[in-house]
């Protein structure tokens, strides 16, 4: 058995009184996709944050490549740069062109220069099909085309594990298929990833395995057929019997 | 065209030649904003002129405050004068800017081993905007100079502007500070996911954003230290309003007073005018609305 790119072991953090992650353990093997997917509240976006040391873990290990990356006092930065981000708001720098949005990492984190940073952000932006927005500003391009830019802006860190944060939940209906493209050709490209999401049918599409979470644990996982086919737990049941209704599946 | 839902109803389509029924009723509005608008201004004004000349003693306060030669006379000097104050404000200016970024700056780092640093912008802060401008220029342009032999030293527009740079510091570095909390963190989690450290992201991320926000209210400060400029003259140097006390005592008449106002105004109205446009340019551009 190969050993798991991420992984988590008894990973707890709570926000005052409010426990958010009550011990995740989960493996994620190298090129594997795992979609985490759970109510609003169960955990999805704080197992990611705390992937990226966005935000300290109470207890457990956090390891990447089998080192722990959650030891307290340990440098977050050079593990950062190894782990990418999108987040839901896009959150791409306001200030700056697409292009440089994109190059900014690479020229202030791995000191390449500037040219060449730009050369290699246009050539990103052209396989995410950007090349004639790269030099426009954020509030310039639609909800897609800025999670695009924003996919790109941490592709061009080459990270070793992608976390996706609900990345299509700030999106118009007709905007999301584009977002899920590039997913999709991350996916081809071996990425490893870990995704929080509430499109169901493209979770099931797309997973290797999906976590369904429920009040900080992991209830249940497993192939995307059987999670979304033969759900065991009742609470999984119910969470898609919900979703069902609603006319997300 | 032709299939909406409203092309079907019994009301006929308003025919699109010029203007709209909405535009043509605005227009109609605005024409009576301004009439309504110039008839009470005519009707303040002629109060004013018909009412203050007819108060008892206008002749003396006419003769001693308005005078027509000797502001003719006084005006060159005081214009003169005035190129002081602008140098004062001038180099004031870049070192308040300097000063205060450094302050608001070191009020968000985290480190530990930076805890006097921080503390000491706190006090800092405290101190200079708990005391009012003046006395600071009292204790500082008095206080100092006397800590040294030479005269060299004593020079009051060096220790003048030092006043000035200390008290309006601790104000602008506030509206800094401001301007850094205003940046949402959302910025600083992107770019720390990237492996930016805290400096960087403060360099490239944060202080941008915050620095394009803080421009209108730090012309504000701007135009108030363009009139407190005048109060280094306390300490000595013949500024604008110096030269106008010392042609008062000379005409024994108040009209210099009056000259070195409208030297004043000719370059805060403008200015004020600017940082009230840039500030409504910020406002339309972060989408905020006025209802009326």
């Amino acid at each position: 058995m190969t050993t798991p790119k991420l992984s988590m072991r008894g990973v707890r953090k709570s926000f005052g009184t409010n426990t958010v992650l009550d011990g995740i353990d989960l493996d994620v093997a190298p090129g594997e996709v795992i979609t985490l997917i759970g109510a609003s509240g169960s955990g999805k976006s704080t197992l990611l944050r705390c992937c990226n040391l966005l935000e300290p873990i109470d207890d457990g290990a956090i390891l990447l490549d089998d080192d722990d990356i959650a030891e307290p006092g340990l440098d977050a930065d050079p593990i950062r740069r190894r782990i990418g981000m999108v987040f839901q708001s896009f959150n791409l720098f306001p200030h700056m062109s697409v292009t440089k949005n994109v190059a900014i990492g690479p020229r202030k984190v791995l000191g390449v220069d500037k040219a060449t940073a730009n050369a290699t952000a246009i050539e990103l932006l052209a396989r995410l099909g950007l090349t004639d927005r790269s030099d426009a500003y954020p509030d310039q391009l639609s909800g897609g085309q800025q999670q695009r830019v924003a996919i790109a802006r941490s592709l061009a860190m080459g990270p070793e594990v992608m976390l996706l944060d609900e990345i299509t939940s700030a999106l118009d209906p007709e905007l999301v298929g584009e977002v899920l493209d590039v997913v999709r050709g991350l996916k081809t490209d071996g990425m490893t990833m870990l995704f929080a999401t509430h499109e169901m049918a493209f979770a099931r599409e797309i997973s290797d395995r999906v976590c369904f979470l429920h009040k900080g644990r992991i209830l249940e996982q497993g192939p995307p057929d059987q999670i979304f086919g033969e759900p065991q737990e009742p609470r999984t049941r119910e969470f898609l019997q919900r979703v069902i209704d609603s006319g997300r599946l | 065209m032709g299939s909406g839902p409203f092309r079907n109803s019994a009301h006929p389509v308003i025919p699109m030649d010029s203007q709209t029924r909405r535009e043509a009723y605005e227009q109609r509005q605005r024409r009576r904003s301004i009439v309504i608008a110039s008839a009470s201004t005519a009707v303040v004004i002629a109060t004013i002129v018909v009412l203050v000349p007819r108060a008892p003693r206008w002749d003396r306060v006419k003769k001693s405050f308005f005078d027509g030669d000797i502001f003719t006379d006084s005006f060159p000097r005081l214009l003169e004068a005035f190129w002081l104050d602008i140098k004062i404000f001038a180099w004031s200016v870049p070192l308040i800017f300097a000063l205060s970024l450094a302050i608001a700056v070191s009020r968000n780092t985290r480190s530990p081993a930076l805890f006097p640093l921080r503390a000491a912008a706190v006090i800092y802060t405290d101190v200079f905007r708990g005391i009012p401008v003046i006395l600071t220029i009292f204790l500082v342009g008095f206080g100092v100079p006397g800590l040294f032999e030479s005269r060299a030293w004593s020079n009051p527009l060096i220790w003048g502007s030092a006043a000035l740079i200390l008290s309006y510091s601790a104000y602008v570095s506030e509206e800094i500070r401001a301007g850094i909390e205003g940046v949402h963190e959302s910025q600083r989690a992107a770019a720390r996911s990237l492996g930016m450290s805290s400096t960087q992201t403060m360099a490239s991320v944060i202080l941008p954003q915050a620095l394009r926000r803080i421009v209108p209210p730090m012309m504000n400060s701007l135009v108030s230290l363009q009139k407190d400029v005048a109060l280094v003259s306390l300490i000595g140097p013949v500024e604008i309003l110096r030269q106008a006390g010392l042609d008062k005592s000379k005409f024994a008449n108040f009209t210099p007073y009056v000259a070195a106002a409208v030297i004043f105004l000719m370059v805060t109205i403008p200015c004020t005018r600017l940082a009230d446009y840039l500030l409504n340019r910020e406002r339309r551009r972060t989408g905020a609305t006025t209802v009326s």
